[in-house]
């Protein structure tokens, strides 16, 4: 299973974690810290499998992105990297050629995706356009949520309640 | 309250505000999110939702990316699930899948929102609910919440069914017991068709196969099915790693698998799975060799392959064959070798390994001199990863795979000149351990620590100075083997040696301590008018005894031409004049004379001994030296004598010592060790007699400082000990017993063989067969006779090594939840289960309890367990016996029971007979009396 993953800038600054294992907050910090020193300062052309703390963490590198996911010794490499490729192409078709600011700006909705995709660290959909399909669906839920939340008169409603 | 919750929710600055603030805070970072986080501990408080809910959002976002501490809004975050809005939920389930732990002190109060969701006609309610106890559950809600999992298990979305599938896994972990509710749901959906519920649960039987891959071979026939019929790489990767579990359990299994997966080995286009065909073939099918074959030739593809991630993985699969097939490897030599000076150190570090694995005794001197030139080469951290494992692959087994001891002592000698080397400790260790096991090789091994001793360069180099340490006392111990002690001696006093650590020094001191008297000896004793055959004879009796028991004498004695050609030869190469000695006194003087002022005590009490020894011998050694030779036999007699004995007692061999060495000494006659142990167990109470207590000491001393300096200090102490241990003392002067392996004692009492004396080898083993009969413990020492052999005979301590195998045993699993699938599974396939008679009916007759709650009414059954949360197979027991049988006397035997539950049983199964098939099944096993598991003879 995949224990978590990680979105690092080649900066080294975090973009996105997501834990499939319990991590106590002061270990999360711990593994960024020691992760982003092993595989950012790894060169272009290597392998993108680094042996960690008796897991494999599997990387690869989009733009100035690191896409890092851990798991267990017997588990398929390859696989991993084709669930990170997997990954980048529905961040990709969801923002339109994705770039690092849109999972700045859109956090929560880069979870949301993820989401989606894996499960309890196992991937839940090979589908992107399934994905894409629930996503949008998701959207319009909040979305007409947030149009009744913000109109002046339900604030003032709530307010004079 | 309803004012600041306006200005609140108008003014309030939302996420991206947020993001954009921070991105805008070059370095006043920190203060801006302490701001951020002032703001959000007031929004959190606010009673309109969706304030909160932004405020919620805001603070995941600064804990997710920042690190901020979240648990302060844990029950906040319940508040804001608790809305109706899905935007809302979202937010809060995101948080708490974030923040919640097992401690969180509001987790129970979530039970119901989530089976509020869990329960929603809003799919992707449900699926954020089944996401946030997948990450969270524990006990207590994998426990309440099963019934909900359960019926989404055959959810007619199938959405929500592959996402419950998926969830399972974690009710299963946390909560066994949940396994007898849905284990036949989740097996149902293997014979799903829609291929992303089939992959959700593939998945999780590779998960729970991982774990316990026993258990699941009653499902072998659909695993079976998926693997020929799969289509998709996904499902094919899952399924070919559950049967990389079952394959090695159940050889008829394992038959049938290898064609299909050899199939899909030839034909896959997708690397992954190959890839995964592959470490199947390699990890659990290696004995069909036709599939191994092809396995290597695509390993080959890999290992050729542009792409290094390829490269990388063909090499670990190729340290996986090698256990085996070690063809494998040497088929593919050239490019593991070019693999050594790859760009990538992960590639380097496997290539490095296999190259590790290859060796063999006959290669192992070129593959070392290939492996040394790529340390000399390449960067330190790899430089010492080669020379770790060319240390740790050589001295493996004992050396094992080691035939020309000189070659490799002088090897250990040039890896410590690497520049790089920091692996000193180890070759330390080694130096020692193999001058103590291999007698042939102290001539060679006192050579290459004098190469090393007398270059002051090395002296510098603190990762070295253990190597010096381990030179220092080769060179002292083994100095008979010198060709100029003089010189070593002028290499153990040089000025450059304050460099040194004091633990060191002290190593250095002793040993110019040895070769100082090995000098005077030499000069005055042997290299003077004394014949040395006959200078053994003339000795006062104690000495003599000492001597003839002392293992290096008795060899060069017996070997007598070799010895004194040995001796002849030092004699030719340093001539020890009188001059020389006066001199080296000197030296001696001038340098320690310092050291008496050190601050480190085991320094200062080191030089003093030495010193102690110079004052005591140096004007006799001047008379002697203006007088000459004549009169020194009736003045020198003294001296002499000093000098005879002390050397006696250096020139004692040190040998390893086996933790079992106790039990080589052999059991007088009229000594009942266990009778008196036993009186002195009742006459102590817990108090260790003290021979035990004094032999656990030494021996364990021994072992774990690696047999280097604990040597010397034993020497040094023994006095002391002696002391301490007079009891001991009585106890061996009385009964001729040797028990602690200590040199300088000697002096004190020296008419006890050593234990590792070769000459009571044989006797030694006779008695262990005593020893064995009386002890019933199997510590026979294994002393295998390498007699044809020109290698040279490594002494070996029985059990050491082995015994750490032997104690190694798999790490007991928590079965539960493998029993409780067993349980599910052999009930469903009319095995008779592993499990024990009484054990089963409180089981089964537990589990039918369950099912029919299940089939009747699963609200009931969690109010239950809700009540009565204690220890639940204490529940179980009261649902079995308590409550079908309360009349019963508790104190009936058990056989009875079983018998009555087992007839109560069967009567209720009679009366729900067309409802429960599946129960009656269960009831078969307890028919059967057969103990061993009988596993379905599947797919035939």
């Amino acid at each position: 299973m995949i224990h978590f993953v990680l979105l690092i800038s080649r900066q080294g600054k975090v973009r996105l974690t997501k834990w499939y294992s319990p991590y106590s907050q002061k270990e999360r910090t711990k593994v960024i810290r020691e992760l982003s020193g092993v595989i950012l300062t790894r060169g272009p052309k290597l392998c993108n499998f680094v042996d960690w703390r008796g897991f494999k963490v599997v990387y690869k590198r989009y733009a100035s992105l690191y896409f890092c996911m851990c798991i267990d010794q017997d588990d398929n490499e390859l696989e991993v990297l084709e669930i990170i490729h997997h990954f980048v192409e529905i961040l990709d078709r969801y923002f339109g050629s994705v770039c690092e600011l849109d999972l700045i700006f859109n956090f929560h909705k880069a979870y949301y995706i993820l989401d989606e995709l894996l499960l309890a660290g196992e991937l839940q959909e090979s589908s992107k356009k399934t994905i894409a399909r629930l996503i949008a669906a998701q959207d319009s839920l909040v979305e007409t949520a947030k149009e009744q939340a913000s109109s002046i008169s339900n604030i003032i409603a709530q307010a004079t309640k | 309250m309803s004012g600041p919750s306006l200005m609140d929710s108008l003014f309030q600055r939302s996420l991206e505000d947020i993001i954009k603030g921070l991105r805008q805070q070059l370095i006043g970072e920190q203060a801006f999110i302490s701001k951020a986080l002032e703001e959000i501990r007031k929004e959190i408080k606010s009673t309109d939702l969706s304030t909160k809910s932004t405020a919620l959002l805001k603070l995941s976002y600064l804990s997710n990316l920042h690190f901020h501490d979240l648990s302060f809004a844990a029950f906040h975050s319940l508040e804001v699930l608790s809305s109706p809005r899905f935007s809302h939920k979202k937010i809060a389930y995101h948080a708490i899948s974030l923040s919640f732990h097992d401690s969180t002190p509001v987790l129970l109060l979530i039970t119901n929102h989530l089976r509020k969701d869990l329960n929603s006609t809003n799919e992707f309610e449900v699926s954020l609910s089944l996401q946030c106890l997948s990450r969270i559950a524990n006990v207590d809600l994998a426990r309440d919440l099963t019934p909900e999992v359960f019926a989404l298990l055959s959810s007619n979305k199938l959405y929500l069914r592959k996402r419950a599938v998926a969830v399972v896994l974690r009710v299963f972990e946390k909560y066994p017991d949940s396994v007898r509710v849905c284990f036949k749901r989740l097996v149902e959906n293997l014979e799903n068709s829609d291929p992303q519920i089939l992959s959700a649960v593939v998945g999780v039987f590779s998960e729970l196969a991982c774990k316990d891959p026993r258990s699941y071979l009653p499902l072998a026939p659909e695993f079976y099915k998926i693997l020929v019929d799969s289509k998709n790489n996904w499902i094919s990767i899952k399924v070919l790693k559950i049967f990389s579990k079952l394959a090695p359990l159940e050889r008829r299994l394992a038959k049938r698998v290898v064609e299909p997966i050899c199939d899909l080995l030839r034909n896959t286009g997708a690397k992954s799975l190959l890839f995964e065909c592959i470490r199947t073939v390699v990890t659990s099918l290696s004995e069909y060799e036709s599939a191994v074959r092809l396995a290597v030739g695509k390993v080959r593809e890999f290992l050729v392959d542009e792409d290094p991630n390829l490269k990388y993985l063909g090499l670990q699969a190729l340290r996986i064959v090698a256990e085996k097939h070690l063809w494998a490897v040497s088929e593919n030599k050239e490019v593991i070798i070019k693999s050594l000076s790859d760009a990538d150190p992960n590639i380097k570090i496997e290539s490095l390994r296999l190259v590790m694995a290859m060796v063999s005794e006959h290669n192992v001197s070129e593959i070392s001199r290939v492996l040394v030139n790529y340390a000399l080469k390449s960067d330190p951290v790899f430089c010492n990863e080669i020379l770790g494992s060319i240390l740790s692959t050589c001295s493996r087994n004992l050396y094992e795979i080691i035939v020309d001891f000189d070659w490799y002592v002088s090897l250990l000698g040039e890896m410590s000149r690497i520049p790089h080397c920091q692996t000193g400790e180890e070759i330390e260790n080694q130096l020692i351990d193999i001058g103590l096991r291999v007698k042939d090789v102290r001539p060679e091994l006192v050579r290459v620590a004098r190469d090393l001793l007398i270059d002051p360069a090395l002296l510098g180099n603190s990762f070295l100075h253990s190597v010096l340490s381990a030179a220092a006392w080769a060179s002292g111990e083994y100095v008979e083997f010198s060709r100029n002690p003089l010189e070593l001696m002028e290499a153990l006093l040089q000025p450059r040696t304050s460099l040194l650590p004091s633990s060191i020094r002290t190593v250095y001191i002793q040993s110019a301590f040895k070769v100082l008297v090995f000098c005077l000896h030499t000069c005055f004793v042997r290299g003077g008018s004394i014949v040395p055959s006959a200078s053994l004879n003339n000795l006062p009796a104690g000495v003599s005894a000492s001597v003839s028991y002392e293992s290096f004498d008795e060899f060069s004695v017996e070997n007598g031409a070799d010895a004194s050609v040995v001796h002849g030869q030092t004699c030719a190469s340093a001539p020890i004049t009188k001059e020389s000695i006066v001199n080296l006194l000197n030296l001696v003087e001038l340098a320690l004379g310092p050291l008496l002022g050190s601050y480190d005590v085991e320094v200062q009490e080191r030089a003093r001994n030495l010193l102690g020894f110079v004052d005591l011998t140096k004007p006799e050694v001047l008379n002697s030296a203006v007088q000459e030779k004549d009169d020194s036999e009736g003045k020198g007699v003294e001296t002499s004598k000093i000098i005879k004995l002390m050397h006696d007692a250096f020139s004692k061999e040190l040998g390893p010592v086996s933790l079992s060495a106790q039990g080589k000494v052999s059991l007088p006659d009229g000594l009942e060790l266990k009778e008196n142990l036993g009186d002195l167990e009742m006459i102590c109470g817990d108090l260790e007699p003290p021979s035990s207590n004094a032999f656990s000491f030494g021996s364990s001393y021994e072992q774990k400082d690696g047999l280097s300096f604990s040597n010397l200090q034993i020497k040094e102490d023994s006095e002391q000990t002696n002391e301490s241990t007079s009891l001991l003392a009585e106890h061996r002067k009385r009964h001729g017993l040797y028990y602690l392996p200590s040199g300088k004692s000697e002096l004190v009492s020296n008419d006890y063989p050593p234990a590792n004396d070769p000459t009571l080898q044989g006797d030694i083993d006779d008695n262990a067969d005593n020893l064995v009969k009386i002890t019933a413990e199997s510590l026979v020492p294994k002393r295998k006779s390498n007699h044809g052999k020109p290698r040279p005979v490594v002494v070996k301590l029985d059990e050491v090594d082995e015994k750490h195998v032997a104690m190694k045993k798999p790490e007991s699993r928590d079965d539960s939840l493998s029993g409780a699938v067993r349980d599910v599974l052999f009930g469903c396939e009319d095995a008779p289960p592993t499990l024990s008679q009484s054990n089963l009916s409180n089981k089964l007759s537990s589990k039918r309890k369950g099912k029919e709650k299940q089939h009747t009414d699963p609200h009931a059954e969690s109010k239950e367990n809700v009540i009565d949360d204690g220890n639940s197979s204490l529940r179980r027991k009261d649902h079995s016996h308590g409550k079908e049988r309360r009349h019963r006397s508790p104190r009936k035997k058990n056989a009875e029971e079983r018998k009555e539950t087992n007839q109560k049983e069967k009567e209720k199964s009679r009366r729900h007979h067309g409802r429960h098939k599946s129960r009656q099944r269960a009831e078969e096993p307890l028919k059967v009396s057969a103990q061993t598991p009988v596993i379905p003879d599947f797919l035939l």
